[in-house]
């Protein structure tokens, strides 16, 4: 990881995988949270869990979650930001919170009223953490 | 940039349609949902303006099947054709795997072809790659309006103009009848997964 483009095309091992599956159902979907998504800069998904009962289309969420993330990205350059640190949507029922793991991993979480803003915001502080220390 | 997941055996690969703005992409994608409706299980997602013209990308996920004892999906993505879409053009392009050549065939978009031809090499140059090296297929489109008595570049011109240096396949199709289109697309996933090859040995 680390370049500013593309890598190569890259595979991710069963143990390492686990890994990171662990941690979003450990740290995400037990503190609440109803799905945990990680996904690539290319809209790929690389691990996803969720609580049993979401329905929602993943593949589609990944493609417009990373073309999102790259847009606000782009935005926040041409504003002379580096980066907008708080990517959060807020709906009736559902929220979609981003979160940038490294430049080429996004971890995207959707979650209910049931859970805090700021709760969230810390676990996935947390699992970000440990998600990057699978590498 | 493929995403291999060797636990539960699946491939990710991005195809991307590129080519001037009217010249077909979305169409092409519209045809294979509707062609394909059965093994498609989501719907196909197109970000567009009022005036229906691509605004970022559409987005269709397509699963072959097997091949190698990996599942293999295929996301198919589209780029706005215009050229002031430039910047949200270069975001799709990340990590693509395979890239189809959308150009018009009629004779008053031959400047147009070749300028975004040269648009997609400078960009796929932003991400290291090369327009000689990634796979490429092209696509003359609109061929059935030859019968409608609209004049069109002769396939020679065509493949003067785009493919002289590239030299890759290349399909005259009409993405409104569907002519073509579903070869051109087993084309392009064919020649992406077979320089996939090495990561799934």
């Amino acid at each position: 990881m680390g370049s500013n483009y593309d890598v190569s095309d890259y595979t991710l091992g069963q143990e390492q995988l686990e890994r990171i599956e662990t941690v979003l159902t450990e740290d995400l979907i037990n503190s609440g949270v109803h799905s945990a998504l990680l996904i690539d800069m290319a809209g790929n998904i690389i691990a996803r869990c969720d609580n049993g009962q979401c329905q929602h289309d993943m593949y589609s969420l990944a493609a417009l979650a990373s073309a999102n993330f790259a847009a606000v990205d782009t935005m926040a350059k041409i504003v002379g930001e580096e980066e907008f640190s708080l990517l959060f949507h807020k709906g009736e029922n559902e929220n979609i919170h981003f979160s940038k793991v490294n430049i080429e991993f996004l971890l995207i979480t959707i979650f209910g009223k049931e859970v805090s803003l700021g709760l969230l915001r810390l676990k996935v502080a947390e699992a970000v953490e440990k998600i990057n220390s699978v590498w | 940039m493929a995403f291999v997941n060797m636990k539960s055996k699946e491939v990710q690969a991005k195809i991307v349609y590129y080519g001037p703005g009217r010249g077909g992409k979305t169409t092409n994608l519209e045809y294979i949902y509707s062609k394909f409706r059965e093994r498609i299980k989501s719907d196909m997602v197109s970000i567009k303006t009022h005036g229906d013209r691509t605004l970022f990308f559409d987005f269709l996920p397509f699963d072959i099947g097997k091949i190698m004892g990996y599942d293999v999906k295929i996301q198919l993505y589209t780029v706005p054709g215009q050229v002031k879409y430039d910047a949200t053009r270069r975001l799709v392009l990340k990590g693509v795997d395979g890239m189809v050549f959308v150009a018009d065939s009629q004779v008053e978009q031959r400047k147009k072809n070749v300028l975004s031809l040269k648009n997609l090499q400078e960009n796929l140059a932003i991400y290291k790659k090369s327009i000689f090296k990634v796979p490429l297929v092209l696509q003359y489109n609109k061929r059935d309006l030859e019968k409608e008595g609209v004049t069109l570049l002769p396939m020679e011109t065509l493949e003067k103009d785009l493919n002289s240096q590239l030299k890759v396949p290349s399909f005259p199709a009409s993405a409104v009848t569907g002519e073509n289109v579903v070869p051109t697309m087993k084309k392009i996933i064919s020649l992406t997964m077979t320089s996939l090859q090495n990561v799934l040995k």
